[in-house]
Formats: structure tokens, sequence, C-alpha cells
């Protein structure tokens, strides 16, 4: 392919933002691509807001990602999925998690969360696929186990095969934590299957 | 942080430009280097800890990191030292003598500018201290450049006895991409040679040195001419031409990839004529640099018409997009209206403090106390500025707290006669810079209670040892400073510092009370470490006893990001006044059981959870 792949994956600091989109990274390496990432970390591991910015392909210059040019959002919280979605391209897709984690702001009543951020997303157009990442994980029976179901979600959307970013999934546990494994490629099918319908009816 | 590494062999690594320079400063045969933590400079000399071959450390702060490398560039080694855009302030002192001596091994000094002010106070451009300093700059585009010029900066420096400023910005740091690697190649090193005309800098022997850094300059204002690190990126449309340096030059060829440009390594000194020829054969001419004004004005001055700040944005990231909107308007055109949705609102998220900090006690309790003003400082515990506490009313520069305390106080009107002055400073910005600001306070009598937050890190910047760590950069026992000590031994009487535990809010309540009643200096300890450094321990995590919570509230006011409201009502109290009320739930899996939040509950709705497995108490002793 001669264009150059754009994933947005967005969340909060400590949800594994970064990781995912290292994981991705190594993927896209892995096939011979040029490939840059990006994020503002700083103060954002503080329950801030997270962007990290993919891009791979023959030759890739800016780190970042224009505005209406990803072809691919990764929503790891439901109200930043929204945050984002003018990030994605007429042809995008997102992939989000209606997870929700609200912050203090919203607690001491300061700001409201919006209702239904993925209801408000299909009213802009956009092809969305949501589904509930943490309880998909919680149901594998480990709430870290999110991250890899969101990887998963994303693996038929690019444009190399599924296998090569589960097999940059395996190579990290293989080589930190061997026991995790089979239960991380589970979780990897699982985010695939989640996203695998209509994206109206998901 | 563990053994040396083993360093992967050359070859293409996927690196941050973090991870790049400090690949280069190994590769380079650097024997020392030093810094203090500062997004987004911090990860150079984490990384860098884990290669062999060299001494690294965390210095107290930037300027003595500098003279640290500056004492072993004297010595004839490779040294270099890392630092934010405000780090150079504090280490200018150092930076303006030190480019009058020259160096003597190659000495390189990365700075990194926060352009956009992701974690900073202020943006500033570092390109303005190889101007003032008469010192090369350098600026990567990208790793792999980060990494290139990096190496060659140690050259520059030797060959023309020079600091170097490798300046890179956040979109260097923090991106990574692909990067050729090399292996290590160490240069001979001498020994050190007394020579007072050279290193002792009294006016006698300074006032001939400085001619010799003017010579130095213009030499490498011909170097800039002759060196590859500079050069032109010729494209087929010659209408409008480009002249950038930096991560902008990625934006540039990104948004017009048919226009032709200079792009600039070595980006002082300015490779003037090389520019004005460039500048001929293009039509209009544009400077794009992050973030001032300041190619453009040298191309000016020297009669090189040219566009810049005119129609580009003065300050944050620039960005493909932002180039063509400068550009359309220099054409006086509008760009067509994008295909994609305007972005929608949504609730801001700030970074806040994590579940558990020693902080939230302090700053809950800052927040319930009347007639004070609260002089603060720059670390995680700046957030005490914000909801739900509102409890911090300046932040300045590292350790201001201190002096702004003191001007406070002595220049009070009669309107803030009774007003307590309260200083907040974290244990890493107190040494860095705060220690002075202290001296300063008891020396002149100021009526300041100074509030130490002893948590043992630095953390903010993600947890790096300092003196009050009782561990180095390699997580090696060092000696722990003893803050009460130091603090006596800066002229606060014995019985006026106070050491607390800041999760035990009566006791932290009263010794605030106290202290700022009584009309002399004063220091309260709070010491319980960062709940992000390896040796904090959670405890049994407690849940909310639905049909006790009354819905008050007061809980809310900790500032915990593990309570949550499950849903508002309104009560009508007996004397007519309508009351606000939250009702809420505790995110048990988050909460670490420190307790806070079950003081301030009236109702007792707040309650252990089931204990939870294979979890040791607290122990907050240090191993």
């Amino acid at each position: 392919m001669s264009k150059v792949t754009n994933i947005l994956v967005c969340g909060i600091g400590g949800q594994g933002v970064m990781t995912a989109t290292e994981i991705l990274a190594e993927a896209a390496l892995s096939l011979g691509f040029d490939v840059k990432k990006t994020e503002v970390a700083g103060m954002s591991q503080r329950g801030g807001v997270v962007t990290s910015h993919l891009r791979f392909g023959p030759e890739v210059l800016s780190p970042q990602i224009r505005t209406g040019e990803a072809d691919l959002l990764v929503g790891f919280e439901a109200a930043e999925s929204l945050r984002w979605g003018h990030m994605l391209r007429p042809t995008g897709v997102a992939l989000v998690n209606t997870g929700r984690i609200v912050p203090p702001i919203v607690n001491v009543g300061l700001f409201e969360y919006p209702e239904d951020p993925v209801a408000q997303m299909r009213a802009l157009g956009l092809e969305l696929h949501a589904f509930d990442a943490t309880t998909l994980a919680q149901g594998l029976g480990n709430i870290r186990l999110g991250n890899t179901v969101m990887l998963g979600a994303m693996a038929d959307r690019l444009p190399f095969p599924a296998e090569v970013l589960l097999d940059a999934v395996l190579a990290r546990f293989a080589t930190r934590k061997p026991k995790l494994v089979e239960i991380n490629r589970e979780a990897f099918e699982t985010g695939r299957r989640a996203v695998s319908g209509n994206p109206a009816a998901a | 942080m563990g053994a040396p590494m083993k360093v992967p062999a050359a070859g293409r690594l996927f690196m941050s430009g973090n991870e790049a320079v400090a690949r280069a400063v190994w590769e380079s045969g650097v024997r020392l280097a030093a810094a203090y933590p500062g997004t987004p400079s911090t990860e150079i000399l984490e990384v860098l800890a884990f290669y062999p071959d060299l001494y690294t450390e965390w210095s107290v702060n930037e300027k003595v990191s500098l003279e640290v490398a500056l004492g072993a560039s004297m010595m004839g080694a490779r040294a270099f030292c890392a630092m934010k855009h405000v780090g150079l302030n504090v280490a200018s002192d150092a930076l303006m003598t030190l480019t009058v001596t020259g160096v003597e091994g190659g000495l390189v000094i990365a700075v990194a500018d926060d352009v956009g002010m992701s974690s900073s106070q202020n943006e500033q451009d570092s390109r303005f201290w190889g101007r003032f300093a008469h010192v090369p700059v350098l600026e990567p585009a990208d790793s792999q450049e980060a990494y290139t010029m990096t190496r060659a900066a140690f050259e520059l420096s030797e060959r023309y006895r020079t600091p170097v400023i490798l300046r890179m910005t956040t979109r260097i740091c923090h991106v990574k991409g692909v990067v050729a690697t090399g292996d290590r190649v160490a240069p001979e090193q001498g020994a050190f040679v007394k020579d007072a005309r050279r290193w002792v800098m009294v006016p006698g022997h300074a006032k001939p040195r400085v001619p010799l850094m003017y010579e130095r300059e213009e030499a490498l204002r011909a170097e800039a001419v002759r060196s590859d690190l500079n050069r032109i990126v010729d494209g087929t449309d010659h209408s409008v031409g480009f002249v950038t340096s930096g991560p902008a030059y990625m934006h540039v060829r990104e948004a017009f990839p048919d226009a032709p440009v200079f792009k600039l390594g070595l980006s002082y000194p300015v490779p003037i004529e090389s520019i004005r020829g460039f500048a001929a054969s293009v039509g209009q001419l544009v400077v794009v640099e992050e973030t001032e004004q300041l190619l453009e004005n040298e191309l000016k001055a020297a009669g090189i018409a040219c566009h810049g700040k005119d129609i580009l944005p003065r300050w944050g990231e620039l960005a493909p997009e932002v180039l063509h909107q400068g550009l359309a308007r220099l054409a006086g055109a509008s760009l067509p209206p994008p295909a994609h949705p305007a972005p929608q609102p949504v609730f801001p998220r700030p970074p806040t403090l994590c579940v558990a900090c020693p902080h939230l006690g302090v700053y809950y309790t800052l927040s319930q106390m009347r007639n004070i003003v609260i002089s603060g400082d720059i670390g995680c515990y700046t957030l005490g500025a914000g909801h739900p506490w509102n409890a911090l009313d300046t932040c300045i520069s590292m350790g201001a707290s201190m002096g702004v305390a003191l001007g406070m106080d002595k220049a009070r009107s009669e309107a803030d006669r009774n007003k307590k002055i309260l200083a907040v400073i974290g244990d890493s910005t107190f040494m860095h810079m705060g220690m002075q600001g202290l001296l300063d306070i008891t020396w002149n009598r100021g009526n300041v209670t100074v509030l130490l937050l002893d948590n043992r890190t630095v953390g903010m910047t993600g947890g790096q040892e300092n003196p009050g760590s009782g561990r180095n950069l390699h997580g090696e026992e060092a000696p722990r400073v003893d803050f009460a000590k130091l603090c006596e031994a800066l002229g606060v009487k014995k019985e006026r510092i106070r050491e607390v535990d800041p999760y035990q809010l009566p006791v932290l309540f009263k010794a605030l009370r106290e202290e700022t009643k009584i009309e002399e200096p004063s220091v309260i300890i709070t010491n319980r470490p960062c709940v992000l450094i390896d040796h904090y321990e959670p405890t049994r995590p407690y849940f909310v006893e639905e049909d006790r919570c009354t819905g008050c509230g007061n809980c809310i006011e900790v500032g915990c990001p593990a309570i949550h409201v499950t849903r508002r009502d309104k009560e009508v109290k007996a004397s007519g006044k309508e009351v606000d009320l939250a009702f809420v739930r505790i995110e048990t899996s988050a909460c670490t059981g420190c307790g806070l939040c079950v003081q301030p509950c009236a109702p007792e709705a707040i309650l252990h959870a089931a204990p939870l497995p294979n979890v040791q108490p607290v122990n907050f002793t240090r191993t």
C-alpha cells in the first residue's frame, strides 16, 4: 500500500492507551513499515486525557494525525471517544469501549457526563462499533485484559492480517509473563468477536 | 532500577527522541551524564541509567547538573546533561561563564522545550540561549536526527571547544520512530591540566577569553554554511519556499510535499548567505519556527524578505493543518470547510491527585481553613489549586513559594493584617531551589508557616529519586536528608518544626492552626510516601453502606478519584434552605484503604470492604 494509515487511540491516564499503541506499532514495524508514534504524556498519568497517534506506511513525516484524517479511532472510554470523534475521516471507523470513567470534576457537580456519548457519535454520522471491554475483561477473569480486548477489536480493521497483531500481543507476554499468553489470546479473540457484527446493531 | 542492561546491538531500533539521545550519548563514549527530572526531558537520564560504561546521576537541580558535567569536561571526559526548558533558566548562570571558558571534553546540553505547555508553567524558546551564550544550537526533526545530532554535537563541541545545545521539543522527546544506531566508540581521555587563565574566571582571566568566544562564534558561522546538517530539500513548485528547523520541518514536508525547503539542523549560528541564495530561487520565502520569531528577525535584518509570524501563530505547537491555514492567509484565500464533524463539547478532564495520595489530606484540610493565603510551588501538589480544594493561590517557579510568601508577609496592607500566610512546597522542589527561600524567611523574621510535603520522590515526573528518597538514580541506598534538622539549620526554631501524618486530619488541622497563630517562621513536614512509588502498600479498601449515606457530600470534598456520585437530590431544611445532596459509592477496586474519606463522613457510612487476598498491612519504613 502507498498511503499512510492513521490510528488514534484515546482514553485517560493509567488505562494502558500508550502500551496498546506501542504493541500496534510493533506489529506495523514487524512488516517493515516506517512507523511514528506520538502522545502527550507528562501530567496525563494523573487521570488526565491521553491520546496516542500512530502513523505507518512507506514513509511517515509528521507524527501527528490531522483533524479529520484518522482511519481508525480507538476509544478506551466513552466520553473520550466523543471528545476525539472529529479526528476521524468520513470513511473512518470508531471502536468504542462503552465503559465510563467519571472524573472528580463531574462528581463535585461542576460538569455533566454526556448522557449517551455513543448515540451522540452515531448522530454525527460516524461508523461506530460499541462494546463493553471492561465487562468482557471481567468475564475473562481479569480487568487488566481490557487492553488486549481493545487490541483484538482493532485486528480486523488494519491493513495487515489480524495474526500479525496477535503475534505482537503474545510476543510481549511470552517474554515477560508466559503464563498469561493463553488468556490473552482468548481476550484478543473476544475483542475481535465483539466488533464483528453490523455497526448499527452493535 | 537495576543493574546495567545488555545494550541492544547496532541496528534499527524503534525509539523515542529521548531514548535516541541516550543511545547516542552512550555511543559517543560519554563518561558522565547528569540531570534533574523535567517533562519532556526526564526519560533521557532514566534510560541512560541502564547503560554501562558511564556515571549517571540525578542532581539536585539543573544548575548543579551542568556544573557536574562541566567538572567532567574539565577532566577531559565527554559529558552530558539534560533538562527541560525552565531548567536552563536555573542552569544559565553556569552556562554564561562556561561559554567563556569553553570545554575540554565534549559537553552537550539537551534542552527540551514543552511547546504547547502540556506540563509546564510557561512556554520558552531555548534557541535564544544559543544567541545569548554564543554557542551552537542543533535541532533534530525526529528520533533518527536526535540520535545523529547528539553524536555530531560531541564532535562539534570538541572541535570548537564549546558547549553545544541540543534543542528538543515535546514532539521530539515523546515521538517514537525508527533509528539506525551504531556502536560505542570511547575517545581517549587525558589528565586534568591546571590552567588558571583558562578555568579561574576572574576579570583579568575572563577579559582575554571573551574575544576568543566571539572568534569561535564566527568560525561556527562558517561551519553552519559548510555543515551537512543544513541542507536544501528541493521541490517541484518554487512559488513558495520554506526555511525551518526541528519538528516543524516534518510538518512542512507533510503539508507541502512539492515545496523546496531549507532545513536547518545546526540552526545557530544561522547560515545567512546560504539562505539568501535559497530565497532567490523561490517566489516567496516563509520561515516556520517553533515558537518565537527568531530566525525571521535575523533574515529580515540581513535584508532577506520573508513571511513568518505575520501568518503563523506565535505560540503553541505547529501542525500541518496550522501551516495550511497560514499559507491560505498568505494567498488571501480561505480554506474549504472541513468534511469532518465539529469537535463536540465534552467536560474537561484535568489531571487529578491519585487515589489515596497523601496530598489529598493536606488540601482537604487547607480547603477547610479560612483567612489564609497559600503560596504554592511546582509539583503534583500544584493540583491543589484545582477542584474541589481551590487551596493554592500562587505557582510561579521552582522554590518560589518561599520568597513569594515572605514578600506577601512583609508588604501586606491593613486589610490583610490578620491573614495567615502559608507556603506549600514538595520535598524535591524544596531541595531544588526552596532551601534558600526558607533561609531568607528565617533570617528576615518572616511570619510564614511552611508546609513541606515530603513524599520522598519527584512525583509529577513519574517518581524519580531525590536526596530525600534514601536512594539514588540506580535505586541504590544513599544518604537520606533529615528535613527537620535541615530546617533547624536554616534557622527555624526546633519547637516550630513538626512532623505530621497527613492521613490524620485532626492532627494536621491542629498543627496548622497552632503554627499559623504563632508569629514566627514554622515548618510542618508531612511524612507519608507517594502512592506510586514501589514501597507503598495498599490496605483493606472501603465501601459505602448505601442505607447509611445521607448524601452530605463531605467525602467528595476530599477529592479522591475513587469516590463517585451515584445520584443527586435536594432537601429542604427546617430553616427553609434548600440543600443539594450527593449520594456516593467508592470504587472498591481502586481504593487502597487510606481512610481519608472516612474521617469527614458524619453518618459513618464508609466501612471496610472484605479483606483483599495477599495484602500486607501498610509498611512505611524504608527498606
